[in-house]
């Protein structure tokens, strides 16, 4: 990872002990750091992944017993949810490139920055002894009161995790919110911003207003679990309706969490591969706001069935058709977007591609949820869990990897290979569809979510599914190896190696140290793609880095 | 449809008919959108295709027409599949009056059904053909969901209050019946069948042909309860009684001390049993006790059965 020019100073190599990487108040180096840890959840919530949907060949139990097959599921969505997608894009991308993309030296408030990495670290260890020591059963849900009285694994274990690990969110939220208003670069006004920034600052709002309702939620779990104060379990006087409402209140918010910022890398590869302003920009901005504040009103239409009133299933039934609303916008801004551009099929722009088709995918199946009398029948079925793993993976997964290749040049400064980086997304998108498509139509068929044995008519479905799933591991796989091997023997890449406008670019890849020098001056609206600067492949010229 | 895999589920009652009529405009709604956007994508990626590196796209910004287009026809064709969905969901909820009771106790994991008729069965339930059936559900642990695809039913199975579901099955045959809510370490195996009979076997399974003999009806062994729990010496309808007539209550409306009103639901009197204080009526003392620990909830189900079956005033006194 040595600098091609041995002499340049960068942010990798100007001091490179583990205090300098563990004490860094550096954004960048903690969006690294961020990196790191989170692939390590990945890992194991895909090993999870991996192993009950080998278990799931078969209709009878072979692999495992059915009490190793719930802890697997709940590994799973826990490590998945909390400890990877939540903090993917915004702690990983969003630390690294916000200052820069803003033009400022660095967040708001560094050492909260640092503070927030070792936060949800220790969220994490939480949760890895709560499966190091024999897991939870419970899955990601919680619901009450088999969690808080019934389930005997780690739940308490589990759930400090995640009460920690929101910490982490809210301090990431709040730095963006304040860095965002009062960081900008001169001129830099709010309709001149990426819309990643868009991005960034609509999850952030639901980051600071709604985690601190997961973490009381999961508190009081362990306080009805530990001391017996009764408060969900009604057999002690509590409310079993009350955990999914408190807990839905924050987890339909955290699904716009796991897709906003996702939503936000679509519009600057769009952009970038097609060299065109987004199509309709303040539509597309105002529509991150719109969903960030509608996503807090539609919780209920987790609880058709639960025996909520069919008055506010009624309300919370047309909210979440409003809410999709937003989200169609954008799909149709991004399309247009690409009339009269000039395209370009690099590695970023496939997965931006098939964000756009899988999201839509997982957008309408949204529909068929939100419409009441459908869902009764697919609620709790594969038909959810298609659902949100073209939403959540289609979706936000793919825009993290269409990000990490966009960015890859400036993050490391070295190019990956774009001959695997194009096969290896194909792989990817085939082996998603294969996995997930199959389990619309299970669950249309009936078959419950989180079943170990299932009947037997079920199982060719299963098997197409579990195939695709060995096809999307393959491809994750090929991505981790050569982006790895592109660390030390990639190409060489110029400061801006797309032709991409955005003042990330204009600092050389890696970025120096404090990012700019000199403020730099911002004088024109974002995607500016008619300025000829931006063509020149290598405009790293004085003033903007210390290079 | 014979190509070795399963591509929809049987339809077995008339609301499944109905539900998957919705389930098509839905599909043909989201398909046409999919198909849209996908040969949009496709034309304009092959037609506007860098072809070198001088090309200089056009600077369109937006376009108010555009806009306002794919913002109103999704929100138009949104608001059509809420209202359908709506109202499928109201007939959904609200189960017809001539409907055959059944009790349905969920535990981990395993169902308990109880006939009108006094069968028990466990994981299987037997309906006649052509029957509304409604089912009072309750758990005695977590909660469960009692889920028949071929029904398009499903509804949470909660501990402490009781929730219904119903259904006219149109076709004899063997469906599924699955818990859809995750309860711990044998979810799946949570599983068991919907018998549905023509009457002609119905009548022969109830008569024992098939299946158990059967046990007291829920009313009768309600009232059995009723006198041996020492219930019918406060509730009788005679002055001076120490508590209030229970006959005709269900469905009536009732003032609470608080001055509260409520109607008189299954919950209403599941907690008017269980937790006496929190339901005080007006104008008698806290003098009930609790009887929280002293029933099951099979037995709750069939006092509050009893107490249902005591249409009006007058008739109280006799179960003694
Ligand atoms: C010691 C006398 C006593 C006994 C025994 C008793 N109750 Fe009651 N019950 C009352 C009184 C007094 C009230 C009215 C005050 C209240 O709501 O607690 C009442 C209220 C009720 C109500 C609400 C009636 C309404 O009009 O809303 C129901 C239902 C009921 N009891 C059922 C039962 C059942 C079933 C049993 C036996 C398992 C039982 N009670 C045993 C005294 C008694
Ligand atoms: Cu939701
Ligand atoms: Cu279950």
């Amino acid at each position: 990872m040595e600098s091609g020019d041995t002499k340049r100073k960068h942010y990798l190599n100007i001091e490179n002990t583990p205090q300098s990487w563990l004490l860094t108040l550096d954004h960048k180096r903690i969006g690294i750091l961020y990196l790191v840890t989170i692939l390590l959840f990945f890992f194991l919530g895909g090993v999870a992944a991996v192993l009950f949907r080998l278990e799931l060949l078969t209709p009878d139990a072979h692999l495992v017993e059915h009490e190793t097959y719930n802890r697997l599921f709940t590994m799973h969505g826990v490590t998945m949810i909390f400890f990877f997608l939540i903090p993917s894009i915004p702690a990983v991308l969003g630390n690294f490139l916000l200052p820069i993309m803003i033009g400022a030296r660095d967040m708001a408030f560094p050492r909260i920055n640092l503070a927030s990495w070792y936060v949800f670290t220790a969220g994490g260890l939480f949760g890895l002894a709560a499966i190091v020591f024999g897991g939870v059963d419970t899955g990601w849900t919680f619901y009450t009161p088999y969690s808080s009285t019934y389930a005997n694994s780690n739940v308490i274990l589990a759930a400090l995790g995640i009460f920690i690990a929101g910490f982490a969110s809210i301090m990431t939220g709040l730095n963006f919110i304040v860095t965002i208003h009062k960081m900008r670069a001169p001129g830099l006004t709010w309709f001149r911003l990426p819309l990643f920034i868009w991005g960034q600052y609509a999850t952030a709002i639901i980051m600071i207003l709604g985690t601190p309702v997961i973490a009381i939620t999961v508190l009081l779990v362990g306080i009805e679990r530990l001391f017996g104060v009764g408060i969900f379990d009604p057999a002690i006087g509590g409310d079993p309706l009350l955990f999914q409402h408190l807990f839905w209140f924050y987890s339909h918010p955290a699904v716009y969490i796991m897709i906003l910022p996702g939503m936000g890398v679509i519009s600057e590869v769009i952009a970038c591969f097609s060299r065109k302003r987004i199509f309709g920009y303040h539509v597309v901005a105002f529509s991150s706001l719109a969903i960030a504040i509608l996503g807090f009103f539609v919780w209920g239409h987790h609880m058709f069935v639960s025996s909520q009133s069919m008055y506010a299933g009624m309300i919370f039934s047309i909210l979440s058709f409003l809410v999709a609303i937003p989200s169609a916008i954008k799909v149709f801004n991004w399309t247009a977007t690409l009339y009269k551009g000039s395209i370009s099929l690099d590695t970023p722009m496939l997965y931006a591609l098939g964000f756009i088709g899988l999201f839509t995918i997982g957008g309408l199946t949204g529909l068929f949820l939100a419409t009441m009398a459908i869902n009764i029948h697919v609620h709790d079925t594969y038909f959810v869990v298609a659902h949100f793993h073209y939403v959540m993976v289609g979706g936000m997964l793919m825009a993290f990897l269409g990000g990490i290749h966009f960015w890859w040049p400036k993050m490391f400064g070295r190019m990956y290979p774009e001959a695997w980086g194009r096969f290896a997304a194909i792989v990817i998108f085939v082996g998603f569809n294969l996995t997930f498509f199959p389990q619309f139509i299970l669950g249309y068929l009936g078959m419950p979510r989180r079943y170990h044995v299932y009947p037997e008519e079920f199982q060719v479905l299963n098997v197409m599914s579990t195939a695709g799933a060995s096809i999307l591991g393959a491809g994750y796989l090929m991505v981790f190896v050569y982006l790895v091997w592109s660390l030390f023997k990639g190409r060489r890449s110029v400061s801006n190696p797309w032709c991409a406008a955005g003042l990330e670019w204009r600092v050389s890849s890696p970025p120096p140290q404090h990012n700019f020098k000199k403020a730099p001056v911002v004088d024109r609206d974002a995607y500016d793609y008619t300025d000829e600067d931006v063509y020149k492949s290598d405009y790293d010229s004085g003033g903007t880095s210390d290079g | 449809m014979d190509i070795g895999i399963p591509l929809f589920p049987e339809q077995a009652s008339d609301l499944a008919r109905d539900v998957d009529m919705l389930f098509f405009f839905l599909i043909a709604v989201s398909m046409f959108f999919v198909f849209l956007i996908g040969a949009l994508l496709i034309y304009f990626i092959v037609k506007f295709r860098r072809r070198s590196n001088a090309d200089r796209p056009d600077a369109t910004r937006s376009h108010a027409g555009l806009e306002i287009a794919w913002t109103v026809i999704p929100l138009i064709l949104t608001m059509i599949m809420f209202v359908w969905g709506a109202v499928l969901f109201f007939k959904q909820s609200r189960p017809p009056s001539d409907a055959m009771e059944i009790l349905v106790v969920g535990k981990q994991w395993m169902w308990k059904i109880q006939h009108p008729t006094g069968h028990t069965e466990i994981n299987e339930l037997h309906v006649p053909l052509g029957q509304p059936v409604k089912l009072n559900m309750t758990s005695e642990d977590v909660i469960h969901s009692f889920y028949v695809p071929a029904f398009r039913v499903k509804m949470d199975v909660l501990p402490g209050r009781y929730t219904t579901a119903w259904f006219t099955p149109n076709r004899t045959g063997r469906f599924h019946l699955f818990c859809a809510e995750y309860c711990g370490t044998e979810h799946s195996k949570m599983v068991g069948s919907v018998n549905v009979l023509t009457p002609v076997e119905y009548e022969r399974w109830l008569a024992g042909e098939v299946g158990d003999t059967p046990a007291d009806t829920p009313v009768e062994a309600g009232r059995r309860l009723f006198t041996q729990l020492g219930c019918a010496t406060c509730h009788h309808p005679d002055a001076g009684a120490l508590g209030p007539d229970l006959a005709g209550v269900f469905g009536s409306e009732v003032t609470l001390a608080d001055g509260r009103t409520v109607v008189a639901d299954e919950d209403y009197l599941r907690q008017s049993i269980l937790d006496p204080r929190a339901t005080l009526v007006d104008g008698y003392e806290p003098i009930m006790p609790t009887f929280r620990g002293l029933v099951n909830e099979q037995q709750l189900m069939q006092l509050i059965s009893y107490i249902k079956s005591l249409g009006d005033a007058g008739e109280t006194g006799e179960g003694m």
